[in-house]
């Protein structure tokens, strides 16, 4: 496939390990990947072996699925409750533990809950069964949260009435800001998601190098993105001179898709999002705007905000790993406990968690 | 999750487009990329072109790359 295969190829690969391992300081430098499609690539194609033992990669907290929170579930569960309902979701998201239950288990349990590819598919049920509510589980970051607003305008257009979204949208880099202000936190480079960015441009995270001098790089997913990303970051580190590139140029600018951020600043306000593991974080999500009420979810069926709790064992450290403290093999569920047929926390169930991600691939 | 794939735009119409990647052809919504054409490569995360693939900035990543030794 053309813009896949290039990027896959092993002579660069190798060619950027030898790079990276010719400017390695001789010292421990800590990078967190923000994206968990980042972790997901760097793991799957053995990149963890083509880097220098110094060079420590973290995963952060950039999952949508496994910061989604148990209330967020909870709510969703009492909605497919509802006798004239049917749930639209994003495949990952059935596994994701609410309170008592997960969606999963109400979808066994006869409640009408369908796995969509898209938020038109969405559009296509609400089209489809007119006698019923559809209420599609809008999850996501910025990648995401453009194609949201655009079904919701054309929920809108279509006067559709029965197509509701329960919005559960995020902003990464205010969750970056958030992660820097912990003091216990020493990484000395974030590798920035390239498709979130592909949509907000490298701008928002120019703060980073500014405010707290660390070194930023967008990169893309292929295993040469990867290692160019980390090749990048690691000569910002080298020179002590922290700024935010990017490697990803065939599909990032500075600025990002101007109409998919006019179609967002359309339909979502900015307000503060509930992170799990993290708790709240200011400026963080999109609300859905006044002007589209009648699509929100959370008004029509007036909803209560409960608090966030969720059945997550004590012990389960998710909130640690989403935060880049503890690396998924470090915690005493691990593999025991805590297997992806049988997930205590929400880094586990996500194909894109950290812990999924470690139990599969890394050895 | 924010995982998108590069698809050659094959034909449009419309606010749609038909889009194929490795001999797979799908519908995909081109509206927020109004300047997309026929034989363009754009990303595509869940139904939706999210950006438009740049060749000639693409050619530049890979020459670099070549250029190390």
């Amino acid at each position: 496939m053309k813009y896949v295969d290039e990027y896959r190829s092993r002579s660069r690969a190798k060619k950027l390990s030898a790079q990276i391992k010719k400017i390695m300081p001789p010292r421990e430098i800590k990078f967190m990947e923000v994206c968990g499609t980042h972790t997901q690539g760097f793991y799957r194609f053995g990149i963890d072996k083509l880097l220098p033992g110094g060079l420590k990669l973290i995963s952060g907290p950039g999952c949508p699925v496994c910061v989604s929170t148990g209330g967020y579930i909870d709510r969703a569960i009492k909605l497919a409750g509802y006798k004239d309902t049917i749930i639209a979701t994003f495949g990952d998201m059935l596994r994701v533990p609410g309170g008592k239950l997960d969606l999963e288990r109400q979808r066994q349990a006869g409640r009408r809950i369908e796995v969509v590819y898209s938020p038109l598919d969405a559009l296509g049920l609400a089209r489809k069964n007119p006698a019923k509510k559809v209420i599609f589980l809008a999850v996501g970051f910025e990648t995401t949260a453009p194609l949201i607003a655009s079904s919701i305008i054309s929920a809108k257009k279509e006067k559709l009435k029965n197509m509701f979204f329960l919005a559960s949208l995020k902003r990464i880099a205010p969750a970056m800001r958030y992660l820097l202000k912990d003091k216990r936190q020493n990484i000395e480079g974030f590798l920035c998601p390239g498709h979130v960015s592909s949509i907000t441009g490298t701008r928002p995270y120019e703060f980073i190098p500014r405010q707290y001098r660390i070194a930023c790089c967008v990169a893309g997913f292929e295993p040469v993105d990867i290692l160019e990303g980390l090749y990048f970051l690691l000569r910002q580190v080298v020179k002590n001179r922290p700024i935010v590139d990017n490697q990803y140029i065939r599909a990032v600018n500075r600025c990002g898709n101007t109409y998919a951020l006019k179609l967002m600043q359309q339909v979502f306000c900015i307000s503060s999002a509930d992170w799990r593991g993290l708790g709240k974080i200011p400026e963080s999500g999109f609300r859905i705007k006044k002007e589209f009420r009648d699509f929100d979810a959370e008004k029509i069926f007036s909803l209560r905000q409960q608090a966030s709790g969720s059945r997550q064992q004590a012990s389960c450290k998710c909130s640690d790993v989403l935060k880049g403290l503890l690396s998924p093999d470090k915690c005493n569920l691990f593999k025991k406990a805590c297997t992806p047929e049988h997930p205590v926390g929400p880094c586990m169930i996500s194909a894109e968690g950290a812990c999924n991600v470690y139990y599969k691939y890394k050895k | 999750m924010c995982l998108a794939i590069p698809m050659k735009v094959k034909s449009i119409h419309g606010a749609f487009a038909a889009a194929e990647a490795g001999g797979l052809l799908r519908e995909i919504n081109i509206q927020m990329l109004p300047g997309v054409r026929i034989g363009d490569y754009c990303l595509v995360h869940a139904g939706f072109a999210i950006q438009k693939i740049d060749p000639e900035r693409a050619r530049q990543t890979l020459s670099l790359i070549n250029e190390i030794r």
